[in-house]
């Protein structure tokens, strides 16, 4: 049963609150707050890993000597903006505007596939100069911590492409809603996780 | 490589299982129960259910591994004993410690909370049921890839630590490591659902009224114990995938070649490894404070310094984590920290002691089987706290580390703390779980050959580690000074085992013998699982109730007498429940192919289990579950079943 635009906005104002914050939404999103809790402190091990191996490069490849901050700066524009945008698919979907809401979902999946794109050149890059992840420990824990938040982005993708589809089934009910927005969420947090990457490991290593 | 195994204990253990499971079929198919495993168990997602289950493999696995220390006990009694070779010691410390942690202490824990939780706080079903099976699931499955490595290819033999660069690919090529890797990887994704899922239950699905000031104790310590699994998990699944990495793909995280760093790996471990002492010991103290009120028939002393306490130890669990590897050669000012916040952890331990001793002061006390668990715990656990405190000692360490007194004293909290925990809360929640009480006197000799056992067991491996044994030997030497106390020790560990086998024979006659739970309340309880009848009908609460203080049941009961229990029957609504679903068991499924798959690195065989999960997790999403009503003719012709209208 979907929701009309008017609806939507109607059932909203009289809850006093958005649509997907339905009591099962309350407990599927504070579930969720407390997911991205626990991936946080996965994120935190391997960023602490990456430090302590960062110059354990055993004679190989320099980890600051590869990196070139062009991909890596076009990443982030290309991430933070999509990030932008899922902000906005969530703005439409709370105005009850369906088009708008998945429209801007299929734009913030294109900008996630372009950020995979650049990340696996970079990788394939990397390996034809002979920086593989089994040379040396910094290598192995460079290309984990980038490869683990880019396959969380790819996860995102796919699980978006989901959300898409169930809202063209479904169109925006409180079910949709909640969907729509923890998958946001989780897109928010990959872009957090991101600057600390592009920070604590292209930046520094660049500068350091 | 043939996977027929040539040693005769493993071709035992083989013979052993394929019977078991062919009688287990024979059974189901003869009495035509598979449906009934499908659709009453397999695909359930009742908490009280999966609560049972997590219990009925907790005992399984608490007599593998208790089978496991037996043998142990066995081929140490006497030195230069030929009973284990070195390969199999190995094997069989290392899965006893392994199974005892995270495949019965944990599982028994799911089960206290599944089981209670949700009836305590007034509420029908957790927050998240279906994830609940898929917990249920992740861990059963996870469970059995760790049962089968010892006879299809070799068990883990690097402890339960699992350290590097032993467990390194180059020390340790067969499949054994890896089948500690992806079942433990298995059943933490498990884990870690369940902390999420309980935490939510509790912070949402409270009765109107119960401030969390008004919570029942057991259930604040499941909410510490989810906060530090939410916390401590990940650095599990952490340490577990980089070193998993390093086998299966060739990385350097903690190789001794190519710049790996096997403290990285120790770090990691740690980071998770004492926070999960604290996961395990919380709903111990949880139990334990339940119990010493209802049996000496008073309120909770010092709730509020209780709850402080156990909010105090689950962040301190975080700051400790070094003192398991205080000889390392980290500086003496880190050693120095560490050592200060192990022993600091003792202050709000003693808090909580002293409180259950002042519940206990001029309270009227039954000494039934739960209570005397929790009687037994407070010396116990005392003392194994101390001798932690001694272990704390960061320079007196370098003697103690890796000895005897090491074992002793851990065993002393896991058992003393853990295991007595989960008994007394087995025994207290028995009735409600299956509507008959145990009887008390098999319990009794249960109890005390046990306790008895525990004692002559290990305060001799206290003197044998001072005297210089080193855990993890598989023979010593006659004329070390070690034979007498390692005697004494192994025939304590077999008192131990007998007392557990009178634990499983009170069961059984139990089932015939046990007096029927009418009441609901057996105990006389103060929480809202016993204002339930037992056992709990599906939905729980007829009505949810309206809680107006602690002990909400005990306050019902003061103020309507036997009117307590009874529902008008006019006042029943529909209620609103989940539906099953066989998702969970097949994705779980799924994630066990690929496990085994990776085990052996068949990548084709992991990819086919890939998918496998991928498409359970799409066809999920794309369900539209919207549960079903229960009718209140349905709910009626229940509750008067149960004498409730
Ligand atoms: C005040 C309380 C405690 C203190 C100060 C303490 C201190 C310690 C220290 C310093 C060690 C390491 C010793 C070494 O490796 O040389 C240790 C080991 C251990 N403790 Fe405790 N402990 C306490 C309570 C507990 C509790 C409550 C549990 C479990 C419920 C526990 C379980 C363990 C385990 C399993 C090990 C050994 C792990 C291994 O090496 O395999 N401890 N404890
Ligand atoms: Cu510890």
């Amino acid at each position: 049963m979907a929701l009309a635009q008017h609806e939507v906005v109607r059932a909203q104002t009289e809850a006093n609150r958005p649509l997907e914050y339905d009591e099962d939404g309350q407990r599927h999103i504070l579930g969720f707050w407390l997911f991205l809790a626990t991936d946080l402190v996965l994120f935190a091990c391997l960023f602490a890993t990456y430090q302590v191996l960062v110059t354990h490069t055993d004679g190989g490849p320099v980890l600051s000597e590869l990196f070139e901050l062009g991909g890596v700066t076009a990443e982030t524009i290309l991430l933070l903006t999509s990030s932008f945008t899922g902000g906005l698919a969530i703005y439409e979907m709370r105005r009850g505007n369906l088009r708008g809401l998945i429209g801007w979902l299929v734009f913030t999946v294109m900008l996630g596939l372009a950020f995979i794109g650049i990340e696996v050149y970079e990788f394939v890059t990397f390996v034809g100069e002979g920086a593989t992840m089994q040379r040396s420990a910094a290598l192995s824990a460079f290309f984990t911590l980038v490869g683990t938040h880019g396959l969380h982005v790819s996860f995102g993708i796919l699980w978006m492409i989901s959300v898409i589809v169930q809202l063209l089934r479904f169109g925006i009910q409180p079910v949709t809603a909640r969907k729509a927005f923890i998958a946001g969420l989780y897109w928010h947090f990959l872009d957090v996780v991101w600057v600390f990457v592009f920070s604590a490991v292209y930046l520094m290593g660049v500068l350091g | 490589m043939s996977l027929w195994p040539t040693e005769p204990m493993v071709q035992a253990s083989l013979v052993a299982i394929i019977l078991v499971s062919i009688g287990i079929i024979f059974t189901l198919t003869y009495f035509k129960k598979w449906g009934w495993l499908w659709r009453e168990w397999i695909t359930t997602v009742d908490h009280k259910k999966i609560g049972i289950m997590y219990l009925i493999c907790a005992l399984l696995m608490l007599f593998r591994g208790g089978v496991d220390a037996l043998l142990m006990r066995i081929q140490l009694a006497f030195p230069d004993l030929q009973f284990l070779d070195a390969q199999h010691y190995n094997e069989i410390f290392t899965t006893h410690g392994t199974i005892m942690i995270l495949f019965m202490a944990m599982p028994f824990l799911f089960a206290m909370f599944n089981i209670v939780v949700p009836l305590q706080i007034g509420a029908r079903d957790v927050a998240f049921p279906y994830l609940n099976a898929v917990s249920f699931w992740l861990f059963f499955f996870g469970a059995l890839l760790f049962n089968i490595s010892f006879v299809l290819g070799g068990a883990p033999d690097a402890g339960w630590v699992n350290y590097p660069p032993l467990s390194e690919l180059t020390f340790s090529p067969g499949p054994g490591i890896d089948y500690y890797l992806l079942s433990l990887q298995i059943s933490g994704i498990g884990s870690i659902a369940t902390g999420i899922n309980f935490l939510v239950t509790i912070l949402k699905m409270r009765a109107p009224g119960m401030s969390m000031m008004r919570m029942p104790m057991f259930s604040w310590s499941v909410l510490a114990s989810c906060i530090v699994i939410i916390f401590a998990f990940p650095a599990l699944t952490a340490a577990l995938a980089l070193l998993s990495l390093d086998r299966i793909v060739g990385t350097h995280f903690f190789t001794m070649l190519h710049g790996g760093n096997p403290m990285m790996y120790m770090n990691l471990f740690w980071i998770w490894g004492h926070p999960e002492v604290y996961i395990v010991i919380l709903p111990a103290y949880g139990v334990f404070s339940e119990v010493v009120s209802t049996f000496s028939k008073k309120r909770l002393f010092g709730y509020k310094s209780m709850v402080a306490s156990l909010l105090l130890i689950s962040v301190a669990s975080y700051l400790v984590w070094v003192h398991h590897f205080f000889t390392m050669g980290s500086s003496a000012g880190v050693n120095s920290f560490f050592a200060v916040a192990s022993m600091a952890i003792a202050i709000p331990t003693g808090v909580k002691v002293f409180n259950w001793l002042f519940t206990m002061f001029r309270g009227r006390i039954r000494l039934s089987l739960p209570m005397l668990w929790m009687l037994a715990f407070i010396p116990t656990f005392a003392l194994g706290g101390a001798t932690g405190v001694m272990l704390a000692v960061a320079p007196a360490d370098y003697q103690f580390h890796n000895s005897y007194f090491l074992i002793a004293h851990f065993h002393q909290v896991l058992i003393g703390g853990v295991v007595y925990g989960m008994l007394a809360g087995l025994y207290y929640w028995w009735p409600k779980m299956f509507g008959f009480q145990l009887v008390e006197k098999l319990g009794k000799w249960a109890f005390w050959l046990f306790n008895i056992g525990f004692y002559v067991c290990f305060m001799p491996q206290y003197a044998l580690g001072l005297m210089g044994m080193t855990r993890r030997m598989y023979e010593y030497p006659s004329g070390m000074g070690w034979n007498g106390l390692n005697q004494v020790s192994t025939v304590g560990a077999f008192i131990m085992g007998i007392g557990f086998l009178l634990i499983v024979a009170q069961i059984l006659y139990s089932i015939r013998h046990g007096k029927r739970d009418t009441t609901g309340d057996p105990w006389n309880g103060r929480t809202l699982e016993w204002s339930l009848p037992s056992p709990v009908p599906h939905y729980n609460f007829v009505r949810i109730p309206e809680v107006k203080g602690r002990d909400a049941w005990w306050m019902m009961k003061q103020e309507k007498g036997d009117e307590a229990t009874s529902t008008p029957s006019s006042s029943i609504q529909p209620i609103h429940m989940p539906n099953s679903s066989g998702l969970p068991f097949l994705m779980s499924l799924a994630f066990f192919v690929a496990g085994f798959g990776l085990v052996f690195h068949q990548f084709a065989l992991a990819a086919v289990g890939g998918i496998g999960i991928g498409i359970c997790l799409f066809l999920r999403s794309l369900e539209q579950d919207e549960g079903y009503m229960l009718s209140p003719k349905e709910i009626r012709r229940i509750e008067s079943a149960q004498g409730r209208l």
